[in-house]
């Protein structure tokens, strides 16, 4: 048998670009498109610029209910998206800006909705007063729903109270932020520990929400585990008695496991109990730690040496007291996936300490739901929950945040509760939760004042990222509420708004227009636009003036023009700056504001 | 309305040999009408001497009036500049030409420019083939006074209030061929893939290279019945010979059928690929060069390309017996006879 060869596929050159389709220009705004609840983020640094910091604040609020907390410890998925990234060393410094919102507005409670005082008959369980069920509140209040939180303990906020410290984030920011939501008359049962969701569901209930998070610290089984056990400290448990002021010491020597976000909590809370010697032994890289960049900048700040490429093998002990953790140093192994194996070295050494705190990861548990009331449960002993619609199995429990697919970060809970509000919403008036499920809001509107005048600031500014201010660390280290970021100035807050490049103002293009001068294309400073030869999309990246290397990056193509080329824009690096607009003598190009709003329970996306 | 640049570049930018982007070779943004075609040469312009990989401040920028001869300050921010008097620039560029052949000397003037006040100061500086490249930008107006038809307007061409050119037009193309030119080239802004290849041509020749170059004018002159609109010289546009430009250190790969290609060597090496359009076509004969611009126009088209090269010119400076170093780097003890030497010249009529 001679085999047959495999006929080429044959492509087509790139169509025109569908600008109509609600995605494209939303790709385009790198945050907002990055941001799990895709918080309009140009559109809000504008304000603050402007000064404008309540409606700033307002926008965020619609959109990630903890404007104030957020900006304090957001885990920023914007800001790696961030275009000015990709044109200089550092992008806008979206996240603390965000704060300078929440520092600066005014008495902001008579902006919040109106709750109805006639209710509209439907009752909902939220379980667990974290940040997603926080959002299901916020986003069925208005609506007329009666809520019902539950959480065990005696204050709203879950994770966002109890295992983030207040030096970075002040308890009064939280106060604030989850009382907006309380005060629309959300009915609370906290101190409340719901111990089975059959007995709730048989309640009067038209459907229950499960936010109640990954609460357990992963333990580590090693020699020496169960004989050091008052000293061995699993790090969330940790933090949340620190918070509850259980905890107010530790040893002076101090060995943190875990190279996440959680383990970057906890040694920089040890240093500020009494800690003088803490350790972090993490078993990856450096590179390849789960932290954030700026946490682990924060916490070699404070003096933290990091361990990386070690593995605890054993507790050791004496007289029945911790003395020594004993590490393995290991290699990290990359296989042609790229996925990442440990190989032992055989070496080991020893780290003296008082105290350990594991900080490994979490666990989803439910032993609270009863495995007979039509939820499935997968392997990892979580329900299966539906990506888009946030329901599980049995049609009137709905789960989110980390309840729903493991621990993640508290923007993606609050874009987790939005979803289940809304499926909830449809639910309730025997809607589909798919089919019927409202399409985004969008709006495209031209900037256009006069010749060459645009409605937004179109100047790019040079500067580099602004620095927030941090406490003197001697205070800083002595007082464990102080909150180590200052945050920004009112001047500082500008400057930073400035190096914003405005991505919602989009370049449109009108090829009936286009007279092919060139101007767009001579005009630009970082060589986006071009005017060529139509061709399949690989090739036609490659042959622009710089070629567009940049994959996930799309192309913005036109239709033939009079001489049969096309106009392509890589749309990478552009810097929003509107001079092809500005240079185009038939107004071609046009500089057009567009904002993409999530849709929200009871109501499609409304673009402002 | 923007009056600065942002400053930032595409990361990926290349480099060329002297290790520049072709931000180095950038000018001040254009303060020319959006669209204007001058901002384009402009942009072939920065290009064309990035790629040859020239340095910036080896080159000299020289203008006269107009909208054209604004348009140095929008390429070559590190080049040497001289606006000069309406119509003079041919004096100047010769004046700094002679004090120091070593520079590019790049001249950029307007149809008014050369063709009316200028035109007696560009039929010598074509005579002497001084070595400069001359761009004329071609939109057949006088777009700084509101667009009245310059010399170089078409006959029957129509004003924007519809009225028709009477007189006669002028060809500076046909008109250097007459006096002599050793390099003469047309194109249009709107084209750079010519517009390129010519530019670095003309830099590399040795000896006056003339580009004239159709260059709308959107505000006064891009109407129906303009023969130097946008589109009515996409329409009747036409090429006599495709040109590539072969520096010298790079390998010469010719993708052309055999026979169909010349290749003129110019005097340091480098070399211009001509691909015929039409066979009939030879660029080193200046008589049918002549004709090849007379029929064309007289067919209603506009000859473009590469139109006549003498690939050896012999420049200013050779007919002149200069010395090789540039006058400006002779010394005093060069320039000024020793007491020997002048009592030697005093013996001699004695």
């Amino acid at each position: 048998m001679h085999s047959h060869a495999v006929p080429r596929q044959v492509q087509s050159k790139l169509k025109a670009t569908d600008i109509s389709n609600p995605e494209y220009f939303h790709k385009v705004v790198d945050c907002q498109y990055a941001c799990p609840a895709h918080t309009p983020v140009p559109e809000y640094i504008r304000l603050i610029a402007q000064g404008r910091y309540s409606d700033a604040y307002m926008i965020n609020w619609e959109s990630n209910v903890f404007p104030g907390v957020l900006g304090r410890t957001c885990d920023r998925p914007c800001e790696p998206a961030c275009r000015r990234g990709r044109v200089e060393e550092e992008p806008v410094a979206i996240c603390r800006l965000k704060r300078v919102a929440a520092d600066y507005k005014d008495d902001v409670r008579a902006r919040m909705p109106e709750i109805p005082s006639k209710k509209n008959g439907k009752k909902i369980a939220l379980i667990g007063a974290g940040p997603a069920s926080l959002t299901v509140a916020r986003d069925l209040m208005p609506l007329g729903y009666e809520i019902d939180l539950y959480d065990e303990n005696a204050r709203a906020g879950g994770f966002m109270r109890s295992q983030i410290p207040s030096f970075r984030l002040p308890e009064k920011v939280l106060e604030e932020e989850c009382n907006y939501i309380l005060d629309m008359g959300v009915t609370r049962h906290f101190e409340y520990r719901v111990d089975s969701l059959k007995s709730l569901l048989e309640k009067d209930y038209d459907a229950v929400f499960v936010g109640s998070g990954a609460p357990r610290g992963r333990d580590i089984d090693i020699p020496g585990r169960q004989e050091c056990d008052a000293n061995i400290h699993i790090g969330i448990d940790w933090l949340a008695s620190v918070a509850f002021e259980h905890i107010d010491s530790i040893g002076k020597k101090v060995v943190v496991l875990g190279g996440g976000n959680t383990a970057m909590d906890c040694c920089r809370t040890a240093r500020r109990l009494g800690g003088e010697e803490v350790t972090i032994s993490v078993r990856s890289t450096f590179d390849d730690m789960k932290a954030s960049p700026w946490e682990k900048e924060d916490a070699m700040r404070e003096g933290i040496p990091f361990e990386c490429d070690t593995v605890p093998v054993e507790f050791l002990h004496k007289d029945g007291k911790l003395t020594g953790v004993k590490l393995e140093r290991v290699e990290s192994v990359y296989d042609d996936q790229g996925k990442r194996s440990l190989k032992n070295t055989g070496e080991t050494f020893i780290v003296e300490c008082d105290d350990v705190i594991c900080a490994l990861g979490q666990m989803g548990a439910f032993p609270w739901i009863e495995r007979d009331i039509g939820i499935q449960f997968n392997k990892w002993d979580m329900a299966e929950v539906d990506r888009t619609t946030f329901q599980s199995s049995n049609e009137r429990v709905f789960f989110g945040g980390d309840a729903a697919w493991g621990p993640t970060n508290i923007i993606t809970a609050v874009a987790h509760g939005h979803q289940a509000a809304i499926s909830i919403d449809l639910f309730c008036h025997e809607k589909l939760l798919v089919d019927e499920r409202p399409a985004p809001g969008t709006r495209l509107r031209s900037t256009k004042m006069g010749i060459h005048e645009w409605s937004y600031d179109s100047e790019v500014t040079s500067d580099l990222r602004f620095a927030v201010p941090h406490l003197d660390n001697n205070v800083a280290l002595a007082d464990r509420k102080a909150e180590v970021e200052l945050g920004f100035d009112e001047q500082l807050a500008y400057k930073e708004a400035e190096r914003c490049l405005n991505c919602d103002v989009q370049t449109v293009f009108v090829e009936s227009k286009c007279i092919e001068c060139d101007a767009c294309m001579d005009i630009c400073p970082t060589d986006c636009i071009n005017f060529t030869d139509n061709d399949e999309e690989i090739d036609l990246r490659e042959k622009l003036i710089v070629p567009a290397r940049e994959k996930t990056q799309d192309l913005y193509v036109s239709e033939d023009l009079k001489t049969g080329r096309i106009m392509a824009k890589d749309e990478n690096v552009c810097l929003h700056c509107g001079l092809c607009a500005e240079r185009c003598p038939t107004g071609a190009w046009d500089m057009q504001k567009y904002m993409y709003s999530v849709t929200k329970a009871g109501r499609a996306g409304e673009a402002a | 309305m923007s009056y600065v640049k942002p400053s930032f570049r595409h990361p990926d930018l290349p480099h060329n040999r002297i290790g520049l982007t072709e931000a180095s070779y950038e000018g001040a943004i254009s303060t020319l009408c959006a669209g204007c075609g001058h901002d384009s040469i402009s942009a072939a312009i920065v290009r064309a001497c990035w790629e040859l990989d020239l340095p910036p401040h080896r080159v000299a920028k020289l203008s006269g009036i107009g909208c054209s001869s604004k348009s140095p300050t929008y390429f070559l921010n590190q080049a040497h500049g001289f606006n000069t008097v309406h119509g003079r620039m041919p004096s100047v560029a010769t004046g700094a030409n002679v004090a120091n052949r070593d520079l590019v000397y790049f001249g950029v003037s307007g149809d008014g420019d050369s063709a009316s006040i200028g035109m007696g100061q560009f039929a010598h500086v074509v005579r002497r083939n001084l070595n400069m490249v001359y761009v004329i930008e071609n939109n057949g107006c006088y777009g700084l006074t509101k667009g009245q038809e310059s010399a170089t307007q078409d006959r029957g061409s129509k004003t924007r209030k519809g009225s028709a050119n009477p007189f006669a037009s002028i060809d500076l193309v046909g008109v250097a061929l007459q006096l002599g030119a050793t390099f003469v080239g047309r194109s249009f802004s709107g084209d750079k893939n010519q517009l390129v290849p010519l530019i670095k041509a003309a830099i590399k020749h040795k000896g006056f290279a003339l580009l004239d170059v159709v260059s709308p004018c959107v505000t006064f002159n891009n109407h129906e019945g303009s023969t130097k609109s946008y589109d009515y010289t996409r329409d009747h546009i036409e090429t006599g010979v495709i040109m590539d430009f072969v520096p010298m250190k790079d390998e010469i790969r010719t993708s052309y059928e055999p026979g169909e290609t010349v290749e003129v060597t110019l005097h340091d090496g480098s070399a211009i690929h001509l691909h015929k359009a039409d066979s009939s076509y030879d660029a080193t004969d200046r008589q049918a060069a002549i004709n090849a611009v007379q029929s064309h126009k007289e067919d209603g088209k506009l000859l473009t390309g590469l139109i006549y090269i003498d690939p050896d010119s012999e420049d200013f400076h050779e007919m002149m017996g200069t010395s090789d170093t540039p006058l400006n780097q002779l010394s005093k003890r060069e320039l000024s006879p020793t007491a020997e030497t002048l009592a030697r010249i005093n013996q001699s009529f004695c």
